[in-house]
């Protein structure tokens, strides 16, 4: 039991997985059972702490779309360094996003060639760009789900307020939840349960899920991020399974709560409207699942200041995140996996960062081999 | 970016634009608080609290133990010093 030593509390853990494998005996699967952890932290702490392998072989973790830097697709990057290689624009961006490769390199490549291009750790460092640049035009490049939506739609408030007039959003958030209906109503769907995202549903609460179990008839479990976390969730997750339940529980509640954050909810509905799409690398188009700026804030973004070249450009053919995302593929079974896919050079979305699926089994299960 | 760190509100630098100083780990920022504030907690209140910081915006107020969890697995996920680094910033982006 070598994954257990890390677990803080040895005897629960040991005993979460012993639970777990008596309901699956209970549920006694035709086939495995799959559990898509949607956030891509979860994904990380999976592998991290070896999760998958304390488990019966009729239980598969199937990891979810939950990475926002990896879901970028490719025609919204090769936008963005076209606004960076403006020679009066300065790009800030998170440094996760650096490296994530469009049709014509990455970030870090622009930078290499001389485009303005800083990392900053939020979006008010980029605001504090424009306020010490007043000459030159500071676009921040704002993704991420509602954990940084609000942050976002803060920064624009306090622009509107202050006047600053050299600052945008190139914005390319996004919204989980349609994403989720997506997977469930892909044809193929095999998922019978998900656990929830920690700290999305600390923004948005819990009630944006309901639809999974009433429509749906699938279990969701919202869960912390400790490994504890995420064994306990698994558990209450099977329990509905061999209860014939399905509803939306939430394991985390020592941070989320059923209503959510009010504050950053309400900055969310100031500023943004919904896209009535959204392209998402591995998984393409999906309805109603990104934000713009509603017309009120049209000064702060980017998309229209600039009139980027917005082409659509198609996964890598080779590329089989899609599979990966959906379950029908474990990460190592896709062709390119950790030949001409690696986390130094990332082809496919889920490599790009230690929250995508590939880049976390590469880094724990590959190396470790 | 997305799992955040727990980090403890200092000392309150702008009340009205509700903006404070945050520590963690030895590295101060100065971060804005508006999500964790309402009648029930004004401004002057969140001075000790812990809070769960995202992109350098305090997302919600957590309990000492939970802090210290959620510090240990940031850790233990190697994303500690990523986030602590970025936190710092460079001498530039600073306020």
């Amino acid at each position: 039991m070598k994954y257990v030593d890390e677990f803080r509390d040895r005897d629960k853990a040991a005993t979460l997985r012993r639970e777990i494998a008596a309901l699956v005996q209970e549920i006694r699967p035709a086939r495995p059972i799959q559990v898509m952890e949607v956030c891509g932290g979860h994904t990380h702490a999976i592998f991290r702490y070896g999760i998958q392998d304390m488990l019966p072989e009729e239980v598969e973790f199937v990891h979810g779309p939950g990475c926002p830097v990896c879901v970028l697709p490719m025609g919204r990057i090769d936008d963005c360094i076209a606004i960076a290689r403006r020679p009066e624009v300065i790009l800030a961006t998170f440094g996760d996003a650096m490296r994530v490769p469009g049709s014509h390199g990455s970030l870090l490549q622009a930078k290499a060639d001389g485009a303005d291009i800083r990392m900053v750790y939020s979006p008010s460092d980029a605001l504090a760009l424009a306020r010490t640049h007043p000459d030159r035009s500071v676009v921040f490049f704002g993704l991420g789900f509602e954990t940084t939506m609000p942050s976002t739609a803060l920064t624009v408030l306090e622009a509107e307020r202050d006047a600053i007039g050299n600052f945008s959003v190139f914005c390319n958030h996004i919204t989980i939840v349609p994403t989720i209906r997506a997977i469930l109503d892909s044809p193929d769907l095999r998922i019978d349960g998900f656990l929830g995202p920690g700290h999305v549903s600390m923004v948005i609460g819990t009630e944006p899920y309901d639809f999974v179990a009433r429509q749906y008839r699938k279990p969701l479990v919202v869960s912390g991020f400790e490994p504890l976390d995420v064994l306990q969730s698994l558990w209450m997750v099977l329990r509905q399974i061999a209860d014939g339940r399905a509803e939306v529980e939430n394991q985390y509640a020592r941070v989320v709560t059923t209503g959510g954050n009010a504050a950053a909810q309400r900055a969310i509905a100031a500023v943004y409207e919904l896209r009535e799409f959204f392209e998402w690398r591995g998984l393409g188009s999906i309805d109603l699942s990104g934000v713009r700026f509603r017309d009120a804030y049209a000064d702060f973004d980017a998309e229209r200041r600039y009139a980027v070249p917005a082409l659509r450009v198609a996964d890598p053919l080779s590329c089989q995140c899609g599979e990966v995302l959906t379950g029908l593929l474990r990460p190592h079974e896709c062709r390119m996996f950790g030949t001409s896919c690696t986390p130094a050079t990332p082809v496919g979305a889920l490599m790009v960062s230690s929250e995508g699926a590939c880049a976390a089994q590469y880094r724990y299960a590959v190396r470790a081999a | 970016m997305c799992l955040g760190i727990p980090a403890r509100i200092v000392r309150i630098d702008d009340a009205e634009r509700m903006l404070a100083t945050a520590e963690v780990g030895g590295v101060r920022r100065q971060v804005n608080i508006i999500c964790i504030v309402d009648d029930a907690h004004p401004v002057e209140s969140c001075v000790g609290d812990w809070v769960l910081l995202h992109v350098g915006f305090a997302m919600n107020r957590i309990d000492e133990a939970e802090a210290a969890a959620t510090l240990r697995v940031l850790s233990e996920l190697g994303e500690m010093q990523a986030e602590l680094d970025a936190m710092g910033g460079e001498g530039e982006i600073r306020r």
